[in-house]
């Protein structure tokens, strides 16, 4: 009984963890149909903020919790203005930028920071027992933000009047200008929004990874797989996919150790791109936001 | 072949016989250490044509390119040790490079998974490769007697005659192998588009919906052109762990993904000369920048691509092309106004 508690547990944490660090390529998916390929440099930058914040003697919550997603959201909002909006319409140029874009993050860091940092801050929470078992507490904390986050995005798109103008810039955006939808602000503020979403998220995940300039490339695999296999639709998307193959690399990490979980993970998405080219959204549940 | 396909194959000819002179000059003007050098750059620039030929003519995005690249050095490492010989080990990289690249094909294009899909999950798997390769340092993983060796990878036989095991290349020979292998392939891809089928390719490039409803099988036809050109760069693959000595999964890495895809945006998309010259001129800006610790790679590449995709989309030598048939316009144009001019007086 304790063991299945903490295998699901875990299993759990694979898959929110999953969704943590697609949420923020997820938003910008939907909205704009382009792969931010910079999208683990912004994870990156939130784990940076919050080592730096962290040392420079600033509460652990805080620097998590408010301080990456600011400045993180700040830096997403600057590259949207500087580099992207000159590229809508062509996709396969923005995916090139924030490539770009990528590598000039990665090679800012390295020459501010150095290739690698020594300074990291531990998890701030202890232990969980379950039973005879024990699992982290951060990952417990892990689980119920992204919980929160999801919850929150939801409602955003859902209830407020930016939400409203982001869904119908998404479903149709010149028929959103044409009724007087600045749909340049729109594209303008979800960016920023999905940068500070991958802040928040890398600052989050910091304390368990440390951090170091190249570490982006470690999250964006899994992140692009599951926002492909996802689909379009943010929220439905990026549940959808993490259960999906977070759930099939749990499993099989678990039966034959992590190397065979990721490549059951790619195996699973190449399958499933065969059978829905367009994601799971884009067959299943496709009124979902 | 025709008489209009080898007209259209001029400058491929010229091009190879510049090439064929710099492969028998070099060794006798340059040092052995430049010829070292240019080993791995010729490998490069191997890698380059071959996403020159798929992403310039067949119009398909791969981001991934490096990881064929790295799976030719690979399997021509493990075969190179288990074989006690290259000759088969060559065949074999290319053979199961090609193999692996249609086999991912089959799902992508059949799939008809769209071209910034088709970028994305060329890339993943390259990254996917990365991190197991990285984990693959115990002596539990090992193909036959190679140990994969993980982090630090594996020592790579170097090539030797053809059946004859006993006798190696010195890295002089090698840079022969590497720059005729170059010229062959470049001839072939230069061929390779000019035919029936590079045509279609190029057709498809332009217009998938149109090619298709010509009756053409768009998904065959990227398939194909897909493993043609992952075959290619199985080819560099081997050359470069032959002039490196090693082949390390590093190969598989972002940065290394980005420079595949730089060297095609700043040489040109749809010329196959353009990549090749942008290989072997970033690859001294790179090897300068490594001499130094200002600027860092990432930094300097990141800003090479930012200002070719917002500036210089084309590529430079489409650009010249065009610079120069434009001048050449005018001045034909020039010339017949003044003729028409003296016609009237």
């Amino acid at each position: 009984m304790d063991l299945i508690v903490a295998v699901l547990f875990q299993l759990i944490y694979v898959i929110s963890n999953l969704a943590l660090i697609s949420l923020g390529l997820a938003i910008i998916f939907g909205m704009m149909r382009v792969i931010n390929l910079a999208h683990g440099e912004f994870l990156m930058l939130g784990g940076y903020t919050v080592v730096v914040a962290t040392n420079a003697g600033i509460n652990i919550w805080i620097s998590m919790l408010i301080l990456a997603p600011l400045i993180v959201g700040v830096i997403g909002v600057v590259v949207e203005r500087l580099l992207i909006r000159w590229l809508y319409g062509r996709m396969v140029d923005t995916l090139l930028a924030t490539w770009g874009l990528s590598l000039l993050l990665v090679g800012i860091v390295t020459s501010l920071f150095g290739a690698s940092t020594g300074t990291t801050v531990s998890p701030p929470l202890g232990v969980l027992r379950i039973g005879e078992y024990s699992a982290s507490g951060y990952e417990f904390f892990l689980i119920i933000v992204t919980i929160l986050l999801l919850f929150g995005v939801w409602l955003t798109l859902r209830f407020t009047k930016l939400g409203l103008l982001a869904r119908g810039t998404m479903q149709n955006a010149e028929m959103a200008s044409a009724l007087g939808v600045s749909t340049s602000n729109i594209y303008m503020i979800t960016f920023g929004l999905g940068a500070a979403v991958s802040g928040l998220a890398g600052g989050l995940l910091a304390p368990i990874t440390g951090v170091l300039p190249t570490i982006g490339a470690t999250y964006i695999a899994k992140a692009f797989i599951t926002v492909i296999s996802g689909g379009a639709a943010i929220l439905a998307g990026t549940t959808a996919g993490s259960i999906l193959l977070g759930g099939i690399n749990g499993i099989f990490s678990f039966i034959a150790g992590s190397t065979f979980g990721e490549i059951a993970l790619l195996l699973a998405a190449i399958i499933l791109l065969r059978l829905m080219p367009k994601g799971i959204t884009g067959r299943f549940f496709r009124k979902s936001l | 072949m025709t008489n209009s396909m080898l007209r259209k194959m001029r400058p491929t000819f010229i091009y190879a016989l510049l090439g064929i002179i710099f492969m028998l000059a070099a060794p006798s003007v340059l040092q052995l250490f430049t010829i070292i050098n240019l080993t791995t750059a010729i490998a490069l620039s191997v890698l380059a044509l071959s996403l020159a030929l798929i992403w310039g003519y067949g119009g398909i995005l791969c981001f991934g390119q490096v990881a064929f690249f790295g799976l030719g050095a690979y399997v021509y490492t493990i075969s190179a040790i288990n074989f006690g010989g290259s000759t088969w080990a060559i065949l074999v990289a290319i053979i199961v490079t090609s193999a692996f690249a249609s086999a991912l094909g089959y799902f992508i294009f059949y799939g008809r998974v769209s071209d910034v899909y088709l970028g994305v999950i060329t890339l993943t798997v390259t990254l996917i490769f990365f991190s197991l390769i990285r984990r693959t340092s115990g002596p539990e993983y090992k193909i036959g007697n190679a140990l994969l060796g993980g982090f630090n990878g594996v020592s790579s036989p170097p090539i030797n005659l053809p059946w004859n095991s006993a006798s190696f290349l010195f890295p002089e020979q090698v840079f022969y192998v590497a720059m005729a292998a170059l010229i062959i392939c470049y001839v072939f891809v230069g061929w390779l588009v000019n035919t029936k089928f590079g045509r279609v390719c190029v057709a498809i490039r332009e217009n998938e919906l149109r090619a298709e409803l010509l009756g053409y099988d768009i998904r065959a036809y990227k398939l194909g052109i897909f493993t043609i050109g992952a075959g290619i760069a199985a080819v560099g693959g081997v050359l470069f762990c032959n002039g490196v000595g090693r082949i390390t999964p590093d190969i598989f890495n972002l940065y290394n993904a980005a420079l595949t895809i730089i060297w095609v945006i700043v040489g040109g998309r749809g010329t196959l000369i353009g990549p090749i010259g942008a290989t072997f001129a970033l690859f001294y800006v790179t090897s300068a920048l490594g001499g130094q610790s200002v600027f860092n790679n990432n930094l300097v590449l990141g800003i090479i691509l930012i200002i070719f995709v917002l500036l210089v989309p084309k590529g430079v030598a489409p650009t010249i092309i065009g610079w120069a048939s434009a001048r050449q316009k005018k001045s034909q144009r020039r010339v017949r106004r003044r003729r028409r001019a003296e016609g009237t007086r």
